[in-house]
């Protein structure tokens, strides 16, 4: 499942290249892009675990930027 | 502005009432400090705070942590007023940084702008108004004047015209009715119609605009990955070296606060975020201003292969021609030129192919069908028709051959109709596909903005490949190839380092397309096969788009080198500065947030130069 989100606060694009690189190590994410000018977040990965990468990866964006959230 | 933006506004104003206030006031030496500690507060909590929360998580690559260190390392070194000022100055470039981002999003969003809010849709003979996304196929959609249409379809009722300038950066409006094509995303100017929807929203046109546009970043040049990957190494090197710096001299020369502070000018340069940010902006930038002129470009990559683009390949029909065809002599045996015309289009007139069309087209007056009895159409021969009782041959060669006819060739080269009465040979008509108006201008600019090679594939025989190609201006002919030997002919021209891009319809040449660096298909709008197969789509036909997308291409290349080699250079003159003891820290926050803020005003240019022209 490819699934993309809206980043709030999302004020850095050297944090955008960073949280894309940690996210990307995440186990199961087959594909990922941090877009820090349309202020997106394009995670792939299995349907099954999806629900628990994107756990991962908003602790990521806290991470690399502490006010950043992914919006649902 | 926006909130945040106004808040840090406040602060910042805060800070500096503050600190003028401290500097004036007339303190004891202990109190001092306190004193100073006020606006560095206001101005810096937040980064305070966040540097905190940095070092729990390891972050110590940050740009905010590095500030933070920094200023508490001015502090220490007893710059009070140094301190405070340092933290005032770099969140006026913080706020600045974010204007300017902001300002340069809303532009992008601009681009956007072209996505249909909702459609009135005709539903149990009611009118309701939905997101497009959720018309069916089919279903009948209600658009006013001024509204955007919402998705592709044919006009059912009504007529009116439409402004496409937003899809293909032509301003003249195309007048629709009854029976044309409309597409998502144009603008209905003059009339109300209905349109029969013929996709649902996610496969119309404007969607699919959309998504390559937003994920045309997602492609990305080498020169982004190479700075992506320059910035990884910048910021750990930099750090490094202000180790380096704070410690190695004193232990040889002493005077560590000197050399303490001379690293703390290495910190706050040390991140990378004007590259970051300015190399996709600037990509970006130009791929929005290029699809405002109807140039669709599908990734950054594509934008530097098509800046030092080496040979540019066409397609002959339908791409340097304009598809149709059009009579351009006729030459009877005995009668009169008309009366020739006359009898051809009698027999064509119950075909529809091309040929048969251009030259009914051109005897343009109507014909009798009274007098058309039995008609067989020979497939690659032409057509047998029985008119008035006798039996009429048009066609080629072989058709001539079939009917027993004694035909002769043509001096003129194009296309050669052959026409018959049983076997008596009744002459022949030249029919040819005509140049695009604008191709002889555009392989001129190609020309003049240093292609060196442009070459014309074509099915079609040498002779008339040849003409066509002297008429366009056009360096090279292969002629005479099956589908497949255009594949061949573009492998064999491929060159490492000196993309080759080819063009097409788009619709017969999706296998060169694909093989080519850069497949370019024209006359894209509403094909979506097209969309697919290109990496860079024009919306409409106009070849004069090549050359303007070359341009905006290299422009937007410039711009990136631009303030790539301005940063770095910035960075480095700073860094060197810094180390010789010549920079302050106000010096070094320039370097940081205020090349940030000049790359990104530097990036957005790229955007201007997709500007309709006046």
């Amino acid at each position: 499942m490819r699934k993309t989100f809206e980043l709030e606060e999302l004020d850095c694009a050297a944090c955008a290249a960073k949280m894309e690189d940690g996210i990307r190590k995440i186990e199961g994410v087959s594909y990922v892009q941090v877009n820090f000018l349309s202020q997106k977040l394009t995670l792939e990965a299995p349907d099954e675990i999806f629900e628990k990468v994107l756990k991962k990866a908003a602790a990521v964006c806290r991470k690399t930027e502490p006010d950043c959230r992914i919006i649902r | 502005m926006t909130r945040k933006q106004k808040i840090l506004l406040i602060r910042i104003i805060a800070a500096a009432v503050t600190l003028a206030a401290a500097a004036l006031i007339p303190a004891d030496d202990k109190i001092k400090p306190f004193l100073f500690l006020v606006p560095y507060i206001i101005a810096g909590y937040d980064i305070i705070k966040r540097a905190a929360v940095n070092i729990i998580h390891g972050q110590i690559f940050d740009e905010k942590f590095l500030m933070a260190v920094a200023t508490i390392g001015a502090w220490v070194l007893s710059e009070y007023t140094e301190a405070s000022a340092v933290m005032i100055f770099f969140q006026i470039g913080e706020l600045f940084e974010s204007i300017a981002v902001g300002k340069s999003r809303k532009s992008i969003a601009g681009l956007m702008d072209i996505k249909p809010e909702s459609a009135a849709v005709l539903r149990d003979g009611k009118e309701i108004r939905v997101p497009p996304e959720e018309v069916e196929k089919g279903e009948l959609v209600t658009v006013r004047p001024g509204e955007k249409i919402p998705l592709d379809g044919i006009v059912v009722q009504g007529s009116s015209s439409v402004n496409t300038a937003a899809l293909t950066g032509e301003s003249l409006p195309r007048d629709i009715d009854v029976g044309d094509r409309v597409v998502s995303g144009t603008v209905n100017l003059t009339g109300a119609v209905t349109v029969k929807t013929e996709s649902v929203y996610k496969d119309s046109t404007v969607a699919k605009i959309l998504d390559m546009v937003e994920n045309s970043s997602s492609k990305k040049a080498r020169t982004e990955n190479f700075i992506t990957r320059f910035s990884r190494y910048y910021t750990p090197c930099v750090v490094g070296a202000a180790l380096l710096l704070a410690v190695v001299p004193p232990l040889f020369a002493g005077e560590w606060i000197k050399w303490i502070n001379r690293a703390l000018i290495f910190l706050v340069v040390s991140c990378p975020c004007a590259l970051v940010i300015s190399v996709p902006l600037s990509f970006f930038g130009g791929i929005g201003g290029a699809s405002r002129r109807g140039i669709l470009i599908k990734g950054s990559n594509f934008v530097e292969a098509l800046a030092k683009a080496d040979t540019i390949v066409f397609d002959k029909t339908g791409t340097l021609t304009t598809g149709t065809f059009t009579v351009t002599a006729v030459h009877p045996e005995k009668m009169s030129e008309q009366e020739l015309l006359s009898v051809a289009a009698a027999a064509e007139s119950c075909s529809n192919h091309p040929i048969a069309e251009s030259i009914i087209a051109a005897h343009g007056s109507d014909i009798d069908r009274a007098r058309i009895g039995k008609v067989n159409e020979y497939a690659g021969m032409g057509v047998e028709s029985q008119i008035d009782g006798e039996y009429i041959y048009a066609g080629n060669q072989k058709l001539m051959e079939k009917a027993g006819a004694v035909w002769h060739g043509c001096h003129i080269a194009g296309t050669v109709i052959h026409i018959a009465k049983k076997g008596e040979y009744l002459g022949h008509i030249v029919i040819t596909d005509r140049l695009k108006p604008d191709a002889a201008g555009a392989l001129k600019e190609l020309k003049r903005l240093g292609i060196s090679k442009t070459v014309m594939l074509t099915g079609d025989r040498t002779e008339i490949a040849r003409r066509t190609a002297e008429e366009a201006g056009i360096d090279e002919v292969r002629a005479e190839l099956l589908p497949d030997g255009k594949v061949k002919e573009v492998e064999s021209m491929l060159r490492p380092g000196k993309p080759l891009a080819f063009t097409g319809d788009g619709i017969n040449d999706a296998p060169v397309l694909a093989r080519a660096d850069i497949g370019i298909a024209m006359g894209a709008m509403g094909s979506d096969a097209a969309i697919e197969a290109a990496d860079i789509v024009l919306m409409d036909d106009r070849l004069s788009a090549i050359p303007e997308a070359v341009r905006i291409a290299r422009k937007t290349v410039r711009i990136v080198w631009q303030n790539i080699i301005f940063a770095l250079a910035v960075k480095a003159a700073v860094l060197t500065a810094g180390a010789l003891g010549y920079a302050n820290m106000w010096l070094a926050i320039f370097a940081d947030v205020g090349v940030a803020v000049i790359v990104i005003i530097n990036a957005m240019r790229a955007l201007s130069s997709g500007k309709v022209r006046k």
